[in-house]
């Protein structure tokens, strides 16, 4: 009996994450969820610039690596292209937030039929730990030595809340990858997300809060724990759209 | 032959795209280019196409890389601010050798400059553009015909060849109405096994990139990009020769101002001063033989340009020495008359200008 394998949506390359990064698991539960759907042949992903640039070599899909922060754009164009495949976008918070916030809010009020994956870790992992969009009040980064000061930075982008403003977007959910209880709840929300789209419904974002303790400074454990004690309160975890629920056809 | 049709030279360009099979078309709204958009944005719906107006010339240029990614034909146009935003996207399809088109109805500047003719964007079209050893192959029509034909061979070559190509255009050519025939050639499609079209669980996953952390690597997708450009540099190049059998005095000239400077030198051999003209047609590959031909037997160049001066530093590669190179401009907006370049041809015929 196999107890536990690989998704067939993911590749042999290992990957090249830091011990206690919860990219992996986002990851894996993506793969799942292409699996458990069967869409793994028509699914295109977009990887983002940032620690998980090379998803490409991960998913076993066909796979586009677009410029930071552009992904929803490109993600635009390849859905345009053939609206039968599946696309979705996977980005961290600088890439989403940061950069290219003007392309994740058109293709939001476009209600483009795509799905988001946002991975929120509070901060740039790939470039060594400066401060993000969603860098918490106060929170010591490499460029916010003294704390995130919000009178000279301002404040933290709260994406989910703000997109829940625009009429465009189907579905937008935060959840956490930092227990069982937790991942478990990101898979449905991630499963949902790509429903939504197989179902011509739209534009889904499911904001993850994940973990980088390389730049937190944090062992593996204690980051998960950082993630319940400082992040979830600033990033309260739940739907913040659901059109379909709202309109009641379910 | 087929009839012909009065067109706007955007309007020209969209048709013509259309009929090269492009059904996708991405853009964000600029002076003087508009009427490309608003054509697409009618035409596009009726025949299943995609007109979609962009949030940005960046998110524009990155949802042609998507659909370039699929393999399909698609294009984005705009004027030269907007086409410095799409300098990321321009350098990112290069380095994913994926072949889109892009035209620029030029004008002048820098910054916001102003809304009238120019040809002052020749360095960024014709030296890469944007970061990185890259180039895109570059069309300069002088008719609204061209600019129909110059689209279909644009949307050819880029296929061709995995790379952008761009219609370098200008603010009277866009504008410019004129009887076009769209009776073209087609060569045949080109196959894009590396598409991403999804696997069908049939093959491996295909991967558009640009990445390599690999510098060995990185250097090598250089090495064969720029063999690749070698071709296009012997087998690409278009120009045209105008009255150069005699000619003493060779003037350069492209887009409007190789129509300015034709009637310029219709003028001057009325008054029997040997001229002639080369007008490139394709500004990357340039026409460097030709000029390096005609330094053989001519006297003295003059590069007519609405810029200070760009296209002349090609010219001046191409002559080596051989022969004086002189400029006759205007730009920010400002188009030469015949009169001034007749003044200058007259001018070095009577051992003037250097
Ligand atoms: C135009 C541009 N600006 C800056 C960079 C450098 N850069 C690479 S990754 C990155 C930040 C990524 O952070 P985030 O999106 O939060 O993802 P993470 O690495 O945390 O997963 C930056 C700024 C770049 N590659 N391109
Ligand atoms: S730097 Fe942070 S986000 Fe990047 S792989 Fe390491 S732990 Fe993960």
């Amino acid at each position: 009996m196999v107890i536990f394998d690989k998704p067939h949506a993911l590749t042999d390359v290992p990957l090249h994450y830091c011990p206690g990064c919860t990219h992996g698991i986002v990851h894996r539960l993506v793969a799942e969820v292409i699996d458990e759907l069967g869409i793994e042949g028509k699914t295109i992903g977009i990887a983002p610039v940032g620690c998980s640039v090379m998803a490409y070599d991960y998913f076993n899909f066909d796979m586009i690596e677009a410029a930071h922060g552009r992904a929803p754009a490109v993600a635009t164009g390849v859905k345009r292209s053939d609206p039968e495949n599946i696309v979705f976008t996977y980005q961290g918070d600088g890439d989403l937030a940061s950069i290219g916030t003007a392309e994740t809010v058109h293709s939001a009020a476009r209600n483009e039929n795509i799905t988001v994956i946002f991975i929120n870790n509070a901060i740039y992992g790939m470039t060594g730990g400066q401060m993000a969009p969603t860098s918490l009040p106060g929170q010591v980064t490499q460029t916010s030595p003294y704390g995130r000061d919000v009178n000279l930075c301002g404040y933290p982008v709260k994406v989910c809340e703000m997109l829940s403003q625009l009429d465009g977007p189907e579905y937008l959910a935060r959840v956490a990858v930092n227990n069982v209880k937790n991942i478990k709840n990101a898979k449905k929300a991630i499963k949902k997300a790509f429903e939504n789209q197989i179902n011509g419904k739209g534009f889904s974002l499911i904001e993850v809060l994940s973990s980088c303790p390389t730049n937190w400074g944090l062992t593996p454990q204690k980051a998960l724990q950082w993630i319940d004690e400082k992040m979830i309160p600033y990033y309260p975890l739940g739907v913040y759209k659901d059109r379909s629920a709202e309109k009641g056809d379910e | 032959m087929a009839d012909k049709v009065l067109m706007k030279g955007n309007e020209a360009i969209a048709e013509a795209a259309i009929l090269a099979g492009c059904r996708h078309y991405f853009g964000y709204p600029i002076t003087p280019q508009t009427e490309v958009a608003a054509y697409m944005a009618k035409r596009m719906p009726k025949i299943g196409g995609t007109f979609l107006q962009a949030e940005s010339e960046i998110a524009a240029i990155n949802m042609v890389y998507g659909v370039a990614s699929t393999g399909k034909r698609v294009m984005t146009s705009s004027s030269s601010p907007g086409i410095s935003l799409k300098g990321e996207g321009l350098s990112y399809l290069a380095g994913a050798d994926l072949p889109a088109l892009v035209v620029n109805v030029q004008r002048g500047g820098p910054g916001l400059g102003g809304i009238q003719p120019s040809q002052s964007d020749y360095f960024q079209a014709t030296k890469g553009g944007a970061h990185g050893d890259f180039h895109m192959i570059v069309l300069a029509p002088d008719s609204v015909q061209e600019m129909a034909e110059l689209t279909v061979r644009g949307f050819e070559l880029a296929d061709q060849y995995r790379m952008t190509a761009m219609i370098l255009a200008d603010g009277t050519m866009g504008q410019m109405m004129e009887p076009v025939s769209l009776d073209f050639k087609f060569r045949d499609p080109v196959e894009k096994p590396w598409a991403v079209t999804g696997t069908g669980m049939k093959r491996e996953h295909n991967i558009i990139n640009s990445l390599y952390l690999k510098p060995d690597l990185l250097e090598k997708t250089n090495f064969d990009r720029f063999e690749r450009y070698k071709v296009i540099e012997e087998n690409e190049v278009l120009y045209e020769e105008y009255k150069m059998e005699d000619a003493e005095i060779c003037v350069a000239a492209f887009g409007i101002a190789a129509r300015v400077a034709k009637n310029a030198i219709d003028q001057a051999r009325e008054q029997g001063v040997k001229v002639g003209l080369i007008r490139p047609i394709t500004l990357w590959p340039f026409p460097t033989k030709a000029f390096a031909a005609a330094a053989e037997k001519v006297g003295h160049f003059l590069s007519v340009e609405l810029s200070m001066g760009q296209m002349i530093e090609d010219v001046r590669l191409a002559v080596n020495g051989k022969a004086p190179v002189s400029l006759c401009n205007r730009t920010g907006g400002m188009i030469p008359l015949p009169e001034q370049v007749l003044d200058a041809i007259l001018s070095i015929h009577n051992g003037g200008a250097k």
